[in-house]
Protein backbone atom coordinates (compact mmCIF):
# COMPACT_ATOMS: atom_id res chain seq x y z
CA UNK A 1 0.00 0.00 0.00
CA UNK A 2 2.38 2.41 0.67
CA UNK A 3 5.39 1.16 -1.66
CA UNK A 4 4.49 3.97 -4.04
CA UNK A 5 5.92 6.42 -1.92
CA UNK A 6 9.33 7.25 -3.13
CA UNK A 7 10.80 9.00 -0.11
CA UNK A 8 14.21 8.64 0.14
CA UNK A 9 14.68 7.69 -3.10
CA UNK A 10 18.53 7.49 -2.98
CA UNK A 11 19.97 5.38 -6.12
CA UNK A 12 22.84 3.65 -5.30
CA UNK A 13 25.56 3.11 -7.47
CA UNK A 14 28.64 5.16 -8.39
CA UNK A 15 29.10 7.97 -10.45
CA UNK A 16 30.79 11.70 -10.40
CA UNK A 17 27.76 13.21 -9.47
CA UNK A 18 27.28 10.59 -6.51
CA UNK A 19 30.80 11.23 -5.19
CA UNK A 20 30.41 15.02 -5.11
CA UNK A 21 30.21 16.96 -1.60
CA UNK A 22 26.83 17.21 -0.74
CA UNK A 23 27.60 20.78 0.38
CA UNK A 24 28.45 21.45 -3.21
CA UNK A 25 25.66 19.76 -4.29
CA UNK A 26 23.42 21.79 -2.34
CA UNK A 27 24.83 24.88 -3.51
CA UNK A 28 24.62 23.67 -6.68
CA UNK A 29 21.10 22.88 -6.62
CA UNK A 30 20.55 26.59 -5.25
CA UNK A 31 22.53 28.10 -8.41
CA UNK A 32 20.48 25.69 -10.66
CA UNK A 33 16.80 27.25 -9.71
CA UNK A 34 18.46 30.69 -10.18
CA UNK A 35 19.18 29.97 -13.25
CA UNK A 36 15.76 28.83 -14.32
CA UNK A 37 14.82 31.97 -12.60
CA UNK A 38 16.55 34.11 -14.48
CA UNK A 39 16.06 32.26 -17.83
CA UNK A 40 13.92 34.62 -19.43
CA UNK A 41 13.73 33.37 -23.17
CA UNK A 42 13.28 29.65 -24.32
CA UNK A 43 16.88 29.41 -25.26
CA UNK A 44 17.87 30.18 -22.06
CA UNK A 45 15.89 26.84 -20.80
CA UNK A 46 16.87 25.27 -23.12
CA UNK A 47 20.34 25.45 -22.07
CA UNK A 48 19.00 24.42 -18.48
CA UNK A 49 17.61 21.49 -20.05
CA UNK A 50 20.58 20.40 -21.54
CA UNK A 51 22.72 21.33 -18.23
CA UNK A 52 20.22 18.63 -16.66
CA UNK A 53 20.72 16.00 -18.90
CA UNK A 54 24.11 16.09 -19.07
CA UNK A 55 23.75 15.86 -14.80
CA UNK A 56 21.63 12.94 -15.26
CA UNK A 57 24.16 11.28 -17.59
CA UNK A 58 26.92 12.34 -15.58
CA UNK A 59 24.82 10.60 -12.50
CA UNK A 60 24.15 7.11 -14.41
CA UNK A 61 20.44 7.54 -12.97
CA UNK A 62 17.98 6.44 -15.87
CA UNK A 63 16.50 8.67 -17.08
CA UNK A 64 12.98 6.78 -16.30
CA UNK A 65 14.29 6.95 -12.61
CA UNK A 66 14.06 10.85 -12.79
CA UNK A 67 11.10 11.08 -14.51
CA UNK A 68 8.88 9.19 -11.57
CA UNK A 69 9.82 12.19 -9.05
CA UNK A 70 7.00 13.85 -11.53
CA UNK A 71 4.28 11.82 -10.82
CA UNK A 72 4.03 13.30 -7.55
CA UNK A 73 3.49 17.05 -8.69
CA UNK A 74 2.54 15.85 -11.67
CA UNK A 75 -1.24 17.56 -10.79
CA UNK A 76 0.16 20.95 -9.16
CA UNK A 77 1.78 21.62 -12.61
CA UNK A 78 -1.16 20.56 -14.82
CA UNK A 79 -3.13 22.78 -12.43
CA UNK A 80 -1.11 25.70 -12.29
CA UNK A 81 -0.44 25.65 -15.83
CA UNK A 82 -4.16 25.28 -16.72
CA UNK A 83 -5.07 28.35 -14.55
CA UNK A 84 -2.00 30.98 -15.78
CA UNK A 85 -3.44 29.98 -19.01
CA UNK A 86 -7.11 30.59 -18.72
CA UNK A 87 -6.57 33.92 -16.10
CA UNK A 88 -2.88 35.48 -17.52
CA UNK A 89 -3.40 39.19 -17.17
CA UNK A 90 -0.87 40.30 -20.04
CA UNK A 91 -0.20 43.58 -21.75
CA UNK A 92 -1.96 45.69 -24.59
CA UNK A 93 -0.81 44.59 -26.94
CA UNK A 94 -1.88 40.36 -26.47
CA UNK A 95 -3.08 39.21 -29.33
CA UNK A 96 -5.79 37.42 -28.10
CA UNK A 97 -7.44 33.97 -29.54
CA UNK A 98 -10.62 33.47 -27.15
CA UNK A 99 -12.64 35.32 -24.53
CA UNK A 100 -15.39 34.29 -22.40
CA UNK A 101 -16.34 36.09 -19.25
CA UNK A 102 -12.91 37.15 -17.21
CA UNK A 103 -11.34 34.14 -19.07
CA UNK A 104 -9.03 35.31 -21.93
CA UNK A 105 -6.52 32.94 -23.80
CA UNK A 106 -4.17 34.94 -25.82
CA UNK A 107 -0.70 34.13 -27.27
CA UNK A 108 0.71 35.38 -24.55
CA UNK A 109 -1.18 33.18 -22.13
CA UNK A 110 0.11 30.19 -23.97
CA UNK A 111 3.67 30.56 -23.86
CA UNK A 112 3.76 31.97 -20.26
CA UNK A 113 1.78 28.50 -19.61
CA UNK A 114 4.33 26.40 -21.45
CA UNK A 115 7.05 28.39 -19.88
CA UNK A 116 5.66 28.01 -16.10
CA UNK A 117 5.21 24.74 -16.78
CA UNK A 118 8.97 24.01 -18.01
CA UNK A 119 10.33 25.86 -15.20
CA UNK A 120 8.13 23.83 -12.65
CA UNK A 121 9.58 20.75 -14.45
CA UNK A 122 13.22 21.67 -14.35
CA UNK A 123 13.12 22.43 -10.86
CA UNK A 124 11.08 19.32 -10.00
CA UNK A 125 13.94 17.31 -11.75
CA UNK A 126 16.84 18.87 -10.94
CA UNK A 127 16.05 18.53 -7.06
CA UNK A 128 15.13 15.27 -7.57
CA UNK A 129 18.11 14.48 -9.23
CA UNK A 130 19.81 15.91 -5.92
CA UNK A 131 18.00 13.13 -3.59
CA UNK A 132 18.54 10.73 -5.85
CA UNK A 133 22.34 10.49 -5.49
CA UNK A 134 22.92 11.53 -2.31
CA UNK A 135 21.94 9.73 0.49
CA UNK A 136 19.45 11.56 3.36
CA UNK A 137 22.62 11.34 5.52
CA UNK A 138 25.18 12.98 3.54
CA UNK A 139 22.27 15.85 2.76
CA UNK A 140 21.56 16.52 6.26
CA UNK A 141 25.05 16.62 7.52
CA UNK A 142 25.63 18.98 4.57
CA UNK A 143 22.73 21.20 5.63
CA UNK A 144 24.67 21.57 9.19
CA UNK A 145 28.06 22.17 7.60
CA UNK A 146 26.39 24.88 5.30
CA UNK A 147 24.75 26.67 8.22
CA UNK A 148 27.29 26.54 10.95
CA UNK A 149 27.32 30.42 10.30
CA UNK A 150 23.87 30.44 12.41
CA UNK A 151 25.53 29.05 15.16
CA UNK A 152 27.17 32.49 16.03
CA UNK A 153 23.37 34.18 16.30
CA UNK A 154 22.85 30.75 19.00
CA UNK A 155 20.61 29.12 16.29
CA UNK A 156 21.05 25.44 17.58
CA UNK A 157 22.22 24.03 14.08
CA UNK A 158 23.91 20.25 15.06
CA UNK A 159 20.00 20.36 17.26
CA UNK A 160 17.98 20.83 14.26
CA UNK A 161 20.51 18.57 11.69
CA UNK A 162 20.41 15.77 14.14
CA UNK A 163 16.21 15.83 14.65
CA UNK A 164 16.29 15.84 10.83
CA UNK A 165 18.58 12.71 10.61
CA UNK A 166 16.34 10.91 13.09
CA UNK A 167 13.50 11.77 11.27
CA UNK A 168 15.59 10.83 8.22
CA UNK A 169 16.89 7.48 10.12
CA UNK A 170 13.16 6.33 11.19
CA UNK A 171 11.23 6.89 8.09
CA UNK A 172 11.57 3.32 6.76
CA UNK A 173 11.09 1.57 9.93
CA UNK A 174 8.02 3.34 10.75
CA UNK A 175 7.11 2.46 7.23
CA UNK A 176 7.62 -0.86 7.43
CA UNK A 177 5.93 -1.30 11.06
CA UNK A 178 2.81 0.91 9.53
CA UNK A 179 2.93 -1.63 6.53
CA UNK A 180 2.91 -4.53 9.32
CA UNK A 181 0.03 -2.83 11.30
CA UNK A 182 -1.83 -2.85 8.22
CA UNK A 183 -1.77 -6.06 6.67
CA UNK A 184 -2.54 -7.15 10.54
CA UNK A 185 -5.63 -4.99 10.58
CA UNK A 186 -6.59 -6.04 7.26
CA UNK A 187 -6.06 -9.53 8.59
CA UNK A 188 -8.63 -8.99 11.03
CA UNK A 189 -10.97 -7.57 7.95
CA UNK A 190 -10.10 -4.08 8.25
CA UNK A 191 -10.71 -2.14 4.58
CA UNK A 192 -8.72 0.72 4.27
CA UNK A 193 -10.18 0.96 0.32
CA UNK A 194 -13.61 1.28 0.49
CA UNK A 195 -15.67 4.06 1.22
CA UNK A 196 -15.38 8.04 1.76
CA UNK A 197 -13.15 10.24 3.13
CA UNK A 198 -14.46 10.12 6.32
CA UNK A 199 -14.87 6.44 6.65
CA UNK A 200 -11.55 5.81 5.40
CA UNK A 201 -10.30 8.31 8.15
CA UNK A 202 -12.02 6.33 10.39
CA UNK A 203 -10.47 2.93 9.18
CA UNK A 204 -7.01 4.50 9.89
CA UNK A 205 -7.34 4.58 13.28
CA UNK A 206 -6.60 1.12 14.40
CA UNK A 207 -3.21 1.61 12.23
CA UNK A 208 -2.85 5.25 13.64
CA UNK A 209 -3.24 4.64 17.24
CA UNK A 210 -0.74 1.56 17.18
CA UNK A 211 1.47 3.47 14.96
CA UNK A 212 1.94 6.40 17.12
CA UNK A 213 1.95 3.93 20.78
CA UNK A 214 5.47 2.42 18.71
CA UNK A 215 6.73 5.50 17.49
CA UNK A 216 6.69 6.98 21.41
CA UNK A 217 7.96 3.61 22.31
CA UNK A 218 11.04 4.12 20.13
CA UNK A 219 11.73 7.09 20.97
CA UNK A 220 12.47 6.53 24.31
CA UNK A 221 14.71 3.51 23.81
CA UNK A 222 16.70 5.86 21.58
CA UNK A 223 16.60 8.54 24.19
CA UNK A 224 18.06 5.57 26.62
CA UNK A 225 20.47 4.83 23.96
CA UNK A 226 22.08 7.83 23.38
CA UNK A 227 21.93 8.75 26.98
CA UNK A 228 24.06 5.50 27.33
CA UNK A 229 26.73 6.47 24.77
CA UNK A 230 26.94 10.00 26.89
CA UNK A 231 25.69 11.72 24.30
CA UNK A 232 25.52 15.75 25.22
CA UNK A 233 25.17 17.58 22.06
CA UNK A 234 27.29 19.76 19.62
CA UNK A 235 30.43 20.49 21.98
CA UNK A 236 33.23 18.76 21.48
CA UNK A 237 31.84 16.39 19.01
CA UNK A 238 33.32 15.17 16.08
CA UNK A 239 32.16 13.59 12.77
CA UNK A 240 32.35 10.01 11.44
CA UNK A 241 32.46 11.17 7.96
CA UNK A 242 34.50 14.34 7.26
CA UNK A 243 33.24 16.38 4.57
CA UNK A 244 35.80 17.41 1.52
CA UNK A 245 35.37 19.58 -1.43
CA UNK A 246 37.49 17.93 -4.27
CA UNK A 247 38.11 18.21 -7.64
CA UNK A 248 35.35 17.05 -8.98
CA UNK A 249 33.23 19.95 -7.25
CA UNK A 250 35.79 22.36 -8.81
CA UNK A 251 34.36 21.44 -11.74
CA UNK A 252 30.63 21.33 -10.54
CA UNK A 253 31.17 25.31 -9.74
CA UNK A 254 33.44 26.38 -13.20
CA UNK A 255 30.49 24.40 -14.61
CA UNK A 256 27.41 26.11 -13.02
CA UNK A 257 28.86 29.57 -13.42
CA UNK A 258 29.69 29.06 -17.54
CA UNK A 259 25.84 27.89 -16.74
CA UNK A 260 24.45 31.06 -15.30
CA UNK A 261 26.88 33.32 -17.24
CA UNK A 262 25.72 31.92 -20.47
CA UNK A 263 21.93 32.63 -18.99
CA UNK A 264 22.77 36.28 -18.40
CA UNK A 265 24.05 36.57 -21.88
CA UNK A 266 21.33 34.72 -23.60
CA UNK A 267 19.14 37.20 -21.93
CA UNK A 268 20.57 39.78 -22.76
CA UNK A 269 21.24 39.16 -26.41
CA UNK A 270 18.39 37.19 -27.53
CA UNK A 271 15.00 38.36 -27.31
CA UNK A 272 11.91 38.42 -24.52
CA UNK A 273 9.55 35.26 -24.05
CA UNK A 274 7.30 36.56 -26.12
CA UNK A 275 9.20 37.78 -29.33
CA UNK A 276 8.98 33.96 -30.23
CA UNK A 277 5.47 34.98 -31.21
CA UNK A 278 6.38 37.51 -34.17
CA UNK A 279 9.41 35.19 -35.15
CA UNK A 280 6.51 32.52 -35.68
CA UNK A 281 4.32 34.87 -37.09
CA UNK A 282 6.84 35.90 -39.52
CA UNK A 283 7.77 32.09 -40.62
CA UNK A 284 4.51 31.19 -41.06
CA UNK A 285 3.46 34.70 -42.77
CA UNK A 286 0.25 35.19 -40.79
CA UNK B 1 -9.00 -26.98 4.91
CA UNK B 2 -6.47 -28.29 3.05
CA UNK B 3 -3.12 -26.03 1.83
CA UNK B 4 -1.74 -26.57 -1.69
CA UNK B 5 0.62 -24.42 -3.20
CA UNK B 6 2.53 -25.36 -6.71
CA UNK B 7 5.46 -23.40 -8.12
CA UNK B 8 4.61 -19.93 -5.72
CA UNK B 9 6.91 -17.38 -7.04
CA UNK B 10 7.25 -13.87 -5.53
CA UNK B 11 9.38 -10.46 -6.23
CA UNK B 12 9.46 -7.59 -3.66
CA UNK B 13 10.36 -4.46 -5.72
CA UNK B 14 10.39 -6.16 -8.84
CA UNK B 15 11.93 -4.08 -12.04
CA UNK B 16 13.92 -1.46 -9.80
CA UNK B 17 17.76 -2.12 -7.75
CA UNK B 18 15.84 -3.40 -4.80
CA UNK B 19 14.36 -6.49 -6.32
CA UNK B 20 14.59 -9.47 -4.23
CA UNK B 21 13.34 -13.03 -5.11
CA UNK B 22 11.90 -14.13 -2.08
CA UNK B 23 9.79 -17.41 -3.21
CA UNK B 24 11.52 -19.41 -6.11
CA UNK B 25 8.64 -22.05 -6.46
CA UNK B 26 7.13 -23.19 -2.96
CA UNK B 27 5.68 -26.39 -3.82
CA UNK B 28 4.00 -27.39 -0.02
CA UNK B 29 0.61 -28.91 1.16
CA UNK B 30 -0.61 -28.67 4.56
CA UNK B 31 -3.59 -30.88 5.50
CA UNK B 32 -6.55 -30.06 7.44
CA UNK B 33 -5.48 -31.11 10.90
CA UNK B 34 -2.17 -30.72 10.98
CA UNK B 35 -0.09 -28.56 13.61
CA UNK B 36 2.52 -27.19 10.87
CA UNK B 37 6.41 -25.84 11.40
CA UNK B 38 7.47 -23.65 9.16
CA UNK B 39 11.24 -22.77 9.75
CA UNK B 40 13.60 -20.83 7.95
CA UNK B 41 16.27 -18.37 8.40
CA UNK B 42 15.41 -15.04 8.06
CA UNK B 43 14.80 -13.76 4.71
CA UNK B 44 14.33 -17.51 3.37
CA UNK B 45 10.91 -16.49 2.38
CA UNK B 46 8.75 -18.15 5.17
CA UNK B 47 7.19 -15.05 6.32
CA UNK B 48 6.54 -14.25 2.63
CA UNK B 49 4.91 -17.42 1.63
CA UNK B 50 2.26 -17.51 5.40
CA UNK B 51 1.41 -14.20 4.19
CA UNK B 52 0.18 -15.39 0.79
CA UNK B 53 -2.27 -18.03 2.65
CA UNK B 54 -4.69 -14.94 3.74
CA UNK B 55 -4.02 -12.95 0.55
CA UNK B 56 -2.45 -9.88 2.38
CA UNK B 57 -0.21 -10.81 -0.35
CA UNK B 58 -1.57 -11.18 -3.36
CA UNK B 59 -0.76 -14.37 -6.10
CA UNK B 60 1.56 -12.75 -8.65
CA UNK B 61 3.20 -16.33 -9.48
CA UNK B 62 2.08 -20.12 -9.39
CA UNK B 63 -1.08 -21.41 -7.67
CA UNK B 64 -2.18 -21.30 -4.27
CA UNK B 65 -5.26 -23.49 -3.17
CA UNK B 66 -7.14 -23.04 0.35
CA UNK B 67 -9.69 -24.99 0.68
CA UNK B 68 -12.40 -24.29 -2.03
CA UNK B 69 -10.55 -20.95 -2.43
CA UNK B 70 -8.06 -20.19 -5.56
CA UNK B 71 -5.82 -17.67 -5.15
CA UNK B 72 -4.76 -17.34 -8.64
CA UNK B 73 -8.70 -16.41 -9.05
CA UNK B 74 -8.88 -12.93 -9.14
CA UNK B 75 -12.77 -12.52 -8.05
CA UNK B 76 -11.54 -14.72 -5.30
CA UNK B 77 -13.30 -13.82 -2.11
CA UNK B 78 -10.40 -12.47 0.00
CA UNK B 79 -12.64 -11.05 3.01
CA UNK B 80 -14.43 -14.62 3.28
CA UNK B 81 -10.87 -16.48 2.93
CA UNK B 82 -9.55 -14.05 5.73
CA UNK B 83 -12.04 -14.69 8.49
CA UNK B 84 -11.34 -18.55 8.01
CA UNK B 85 -7.63 -18.12 8.01
CA UNK B 86 -6.52 -15.89 11.01
CA UNK B 87 -3.48 -14.71 10.88
CA UNK B 88 -1.06 -13.51 14.30
CA UNK B 89 1.53 -11.49 13.43
CA UNK B 90 4.84 -11.19 15.16
CA UNK B 91 4.43 -9.32 18.29
CA UNK B 92 0.84 -8.95 18.07
CA UNK B 93 0.58 -6.75 20.98
CA UNK B 94 1.74 -4.05 19.18
CA UNK B 95 -1.73 -4.07 16.98
CA UNK B 96 -3.99 -3.55 19.80
CA UNK B 97 -5.44 0.32 19.43
CA UNK B 98 -8.93 0.06 21.07
CA UNK B 99 -10.52 2.13 23.77
CA UNK B 100 -11.37 -1.12 26.00
CA UNK B 101 -10.27 -5.49 25.66
CA UNK B 102 -13.78 -5.84 24.72
CA UNK B 103 -13.93 -3.34 21.44
CA UNK B 104 -10.22 -4.78 20.17
CA UNK B 105 -11.20 -8.09 20.34
CA UNK B 106 -14.43 -7.91 18.55
CA UNK B 107 -12.88 -5.62 15.52
CA UNK B 108 -12.40 -8.02 14.15
CA UNK B 109 -16.15 -9.90 14.45
CA UNK B 110 -17.50 -6.90 13.12
CA UNK B 111 -15.41 -6.36 10.02
CA UNK B 112 -16.29 -10.18 9.12
CA UNK B 113 -19.70 -10.41 10.30
CA UNK B 114 -21.62 -6.87 9.40
CA UNK B 115 -24.86 -6.59 11.72
CA UNK B 116 -23.58 -8.82 14.56
CA UNK B 117 -25.79 -8.44 17.34
CA UNK B 118 -24.25 -7.52 20.43
CA UNK B 119 -25.61 -10.20 22.57
CA UNK B 120 -23.85 -12.53 19.70
CA UNK B 121 -20.36 -10.74 19.77
CA UNK B 122 -20.48 -10.21 23.36
CA UNK B 123 -21.26 -13.98 23.26
CA UNK B 124 -18.13 -14.53 20.75
CA UNK B 125 -15.94 -12.06 22.61
CA UNK B 126 -16.41 -13.91 26.07
CA UNK B 127 -15.93 -17.24 24.21
CA UNK B 128 -12.55 -16.49 22.44
CA UNK B 129 -11.16 -14.70 25.92
CA UNK B 130 -11.68 -18.09 27.99
CA UNK B 131 -9.70 -19.84 25.05
CA UNK B 132 -7.29 -17.20 25.11
CA UNK B 133 -7.22 -18.12 29.07
CA UNK B 134 -8.09 -14.33 30.05
CA UNK B 135 -10.67 -13.68 32.39
CA UNK B 136 -13.54 -12.05 30.89
CA UNK B 137 -15.21 -10.23 33.49
CA UNK B 138 -11.49 -8.80 34.78
CA UNK B 139 -10.44 -7.32 31.34
CA UNK B 140 -13.18 -6.73 29.19
CA UNK B 141 -13.60 -2.99 30.25
CA UNK B 142 -9.87 -2.34 30.50
CA UNK B 143 -6.93 -0.56 28.00
CA UNK B 144 -5.31 -2.60 26.70
CA UNK B 145 -2.91 -0.58 27.41
CA UNK B 146 -3.17 -1.46 30.63
CA UNK B 147 -2.07 -5.19 30.67
CA UNK B 148 1.21 -7.15 31.26
CA UNK B 149 2.99 -7.99 27.88
CA UNK B 150 2.07 -11.79 28.04
CA UNK B 151 -1.67 -10.84 28.71
CA UNK B 152 -1.64 -8.63 25.78
CA UNK B 153 -0.31 -11.15 23.77
CA UNK B 154 -3.19 -13.39 24.82
CA UNK B 155 -6.00 -11.00 24.32
CA UNK B 156 -4.23 -9.98 20.15
CA UNK B 157 -4.62 -13.64 19.89
CA UNK B 158 -8.40 -14.08 21.14
CA UNK B 159 -8.90 -10.61 18.37
CA UNK B 160 -7.86 -13.37 15.95
CA UNK B 161 -9.54 -16.31 16.70
CA UNK B 162 -12.97 -14.93 17.62
CA UNK B 163 -14.18 -15.17 13.91
CA UNK B 164 -13.30 -19.29 14.81
CA UNK B 165 -11.05 -19.34 11.79
CA UNK B 166 -10.61 -22.55 10.31
CA UNK B 167 -6.78 -22.34 10.10
CA UNK B 168 -4.81 -20.16 12.54
CA UNK B 169 -1.42 -18.79 11.34
CA UNK B 170 1.00 -17.48 13.91
CA UNK B 171 4.23 -15.91 13.09
CA UNK B 172 7.25 -16.12 15.79
CA UNK B 173 3.80 -16.40 18.62
CA UNK B 174 6.76 -17.58 21.23
CA UNK B 175 8.79 -14.41 20.56
CA UNK B 176 9.90 -12.49 23.50
CA UNK B 177 8.47 -14.28 26.25
CA UNK B 178 9.96 -16.23 29.09
CA UNK B 179 10.57 -19.57 29.08
CA UNK B 180 7.49 -19.77 31.51
CA UNK B 181 5.25 -17.87 29.24
CA UNK B 182 6.59 -20.02 26.14
CA UNK B 183 5.14 -22.79 27.88
CA UNK B 184 2.11 -21.51 28.66
CA UNK B 185 1.38 -20.74 25.04
CA UNK B 186 2.34 -23.51 23.21
CA UNK B 187 -0.45 -25.13 25.52
CA UNK B 188 -2.74 -22.31 24.55
CA UNK B 189 -2.22 -23.43 21.04
CA UNK B 190 -2.89 -27.00 21.49
CA UNK B 191 -5.78 -25.76 22.90
CA UNK B 192 -6.74 -24.04 20.28
CA UNK B 193 -6.33 -26.17 17.73
CA UNK B 194 -7.77 -28.97 19.82
CA UNK B 195 -11.15 -27.34 19.82
CA UNK B 196 -11.52 -24.28 17.74
CA UNK B 197 -8.75 -24.10 14.72
CA UNK B 198 -8.85 -27.59 13.10
CA UNK B 199 -5.18 -26.26 11.12
CA UNK B 200 -2.84 -24.64 13.11
CA UNK B 201 1.04 -23.10 11.31
CA UNK B 202 3.40 -21.78 13.30
CA UNK B 203 6.66 -19.97 11.96
CA UNK B 204 9.07 -20.55 14.29
CA UNK B 205 13.09 -20.34 15.12
CA UNK B 206 13.13 -22.74 17.59
CA UNK B 207 13.84 -25.69 16.49
CA UNK B 208 13.07 -27.49 20.08
CA UNK B 209 9.42 -25.61 20.22
CA UNK B 210 9.12 -27.48 16.58
CA UNK B 211 10.27 -30.80 17.79
CA UNK B 212 8.04 -30.41 20.82
CA UNK B 213 4.89 -29.55 18.91
CA UNK B 214 4.69 -30.17 15.68
CA UNK B 215 2.90 -32.99 13.63
CA UNK B 216 4.57 -31.86 10.30
CA UNK B 217 6.93 -29.21 10.10
CA UNK B 218 8.86 -27.80 6.44
CA UNK B 219 12.41 -25.94 5.92
CA UNK B 220 12.37 -23.03 4.61
CA UNK B 221 16.07 -22.37 2.36
CA UNK B 222 16.34 -19.17 0.10
CA UNK B 223 13.07 -19.11 -1.45
CA UNK B 224 12.17 -22.87 -1.53
CA UNK B 225 10.97 -26.00 0.60
CA UNK B 226 14.03 -27.54 1.11
CA UNK B 227 12.61 -30.82 3.58
CA UNK B 228 9.32 -31.57 4.54
CA UNK B 229 7.84 -33.90 6.70
CA UNK B 230 7.56 -35.10 10.09
CA UNK B 231 10.05 -33.76 12.60
CA UNK B 232 11.12 -36.97 13.36
CA UNK B 233 12.20 -36.78 9.33
CA UNK B 234 13.56 -33.41 9.50
CA UNK B 235 15.85 -33.68 12.33
CA UNK B 236 17.00 -36.91 11.86
CA UNK B 237 19.25 -35.04 8.99
CA UNK B 238 21.02 -32.97 10.94
CA UNK B 239 23.96 -32.47 8.44
CA UNK B 240 21.54 -30.90 6.11
CA UNK B 241 19.88 -28.61 8.46
CA UNK B 242 23.38 -27.90 9.92
CA UNK B 243 24.50 -27.03 5.92
CA UNK B 244 21.45 -24.42 5.81
CA UNK B 245 22.66 -22.82 8.87
CA UNK B 246 19.88 -24.45 11.07
CA UNK B 247 20.16 -26.09 14.22
CA UNK B 248 18.33 -29.11 15.85
CA UNK B 249 16.94 -29.26 18.89
CA UNK B 250 18.48 -30.25 22.09
CA UNK B 251 17.02 -33.97 21.77
CA UNK B 252 18.63 -34.43 18.55
CA UNK B 253 21.78 -33.06 19.66
CA UNK B 254 22.08 -35.68 22.44
CA UNK B 255 21.17 -38.71 20.36
CA UNK B 256 23.83 -37.76 17.78
CA UNK B 257 26.58 -38.25 21.03
CA UNK B 258 24.28 -41.54 21.89
CA UNK B 259 24.80 -42.66 18.21
CA UNK B 260 28.59 -41.80 18.72
CA UNK B 261 29.19 -43.84 21.61
CA UNK B 262 27.63 -46.77 19.70
CA UNK B 263 23.69 -46.13 21.13
CA UNK B 264 21.33 -46.14 18.39
CA UNK B 265 18.05 -44.16 20.27
CA UNK B 266 15.18 -44.29 17.47
CA UNK B 267 13.39 -41.20 18.73
CA UNK B 268 10.82 -38.83 17.57
CA UNK B 269 12.29 -36.02 19.33
CA UNK B 270 10.68 -34.89 21.79
CA UNK B 271 11.64 -34.54 25.28
CA UNK B 272 9.71 -36.85 26.30
CA UNK B 273 10.26 -39.76 23.61
CA UNK B 274 13.54 -38.92 23.97
CA UNK B 275 13.68 -40.09 27.47
CA UNK B 276 11.62 -42.82 27.52
CA UNK B 277 13.68 -44.36 24.71
CA UNK B 278 17.08 -43.48 26.55
CA UNK B 279 15.33 -45.38 29.73
CA UNK B 280 14.63 -48.51 27.83
CA UNK B 281 18.01 -48.80 26.74
CA UNK B 282 18.95 -48.44 29.78
CA UNK B 283 16.99 -50.89 31.66
CA UNK B 284 17.75 -53.09 28.52
CA UNK B 285 21.39 -53.03 29.47
CA UNK B 286 20.64 -53.41 33.26
CA UNK B 287 18.84 -56.18 32.59
CA UNK B 288 21.15 -58.04 30.26
CA UNK B 289 23.38 -57.27 33.07
CA UNK B 290 26.46 -57.25 31.18
CA UNK B 291 29.68 -56.13 33.09
CA UNK B 292 31.43 -54.42 29.56
CA UNK B 293 28.76 -52.13 29.95
CA UNK B 294 29.86 -49.76 32.26
CA UNK B 295 30.91 -46.95 30.78
CA UNK B 296 28.04 -47.18 27.97
CA UNK B 297 25.63 -47.06 31.17
CA UNK B 298 27.19 -44.10 32.13
CA UNK B 299 27.25 -42.25 29.02
CA UNK B 300 23.64 -42.96 28.84
CA UNK B 301 22.94 -41.82 32.13
CA UNK B 302 24.67 -38.82 31.47
CA UNK B 303 22.39 -37.62 28.21
CA UNK B 304 19.53 -38.80 30.34
CA UNK B 305 20.33 -36.27 33.01
CA UNK B 306 20.82 -33.99 30.60
CA UNK B 307 17.45 -33.39 29.88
Amino acid sequence: MLNDVTFGQYYPTKSFVHNMDPRAKLLFVIAYIVAIFIANNFFGLILVTLALIFFILLARVPFGRVLRSIKMILFLIVFTAILNLLFYAGGENDIVLAQWWIITISWQSIINTIFLAMRLLLLVLGTALLTLTTTPVALTDGIESLLKPLKYIKFPVHELALIMSIALRFIPSLMEETNRIISAQKARGANFEKGGLIKRAKAMIPVLIPLLVSAFRRAEDLGDAMDARCYSGAKGRTKYKKLTFTWRDLLGLLFFAALITGIVLLNTYLLGRFDIIWQVQQWFGI
Amino acid sequence: MRIVAKGLTYVYNPKSPFATQALKGVDLTIEEGEFFGIIGHTGSGKSTFVQHLNALIRLTGGELKIGDYDLADKKCKVLELRSKVGMVFQYPEYQLFAETVKKDVGFGLKNFRKGISEEEADAAIREALRVAGIDYDEVAEKSPFELSGGQRRRVAIAGVIVTKPEVLILDEPAAGLDPLGKKELMELLHAIHGQWCKTVVIVSHDMDEIAENCTHAAVFSEGRVALCGTPKEIFSRGDELAAMGLGVPVTARAAQIMRGRGYAVNTDFTCDDFVNKVLALYRAENAAGAPAGGTHKESAGGAGDAE
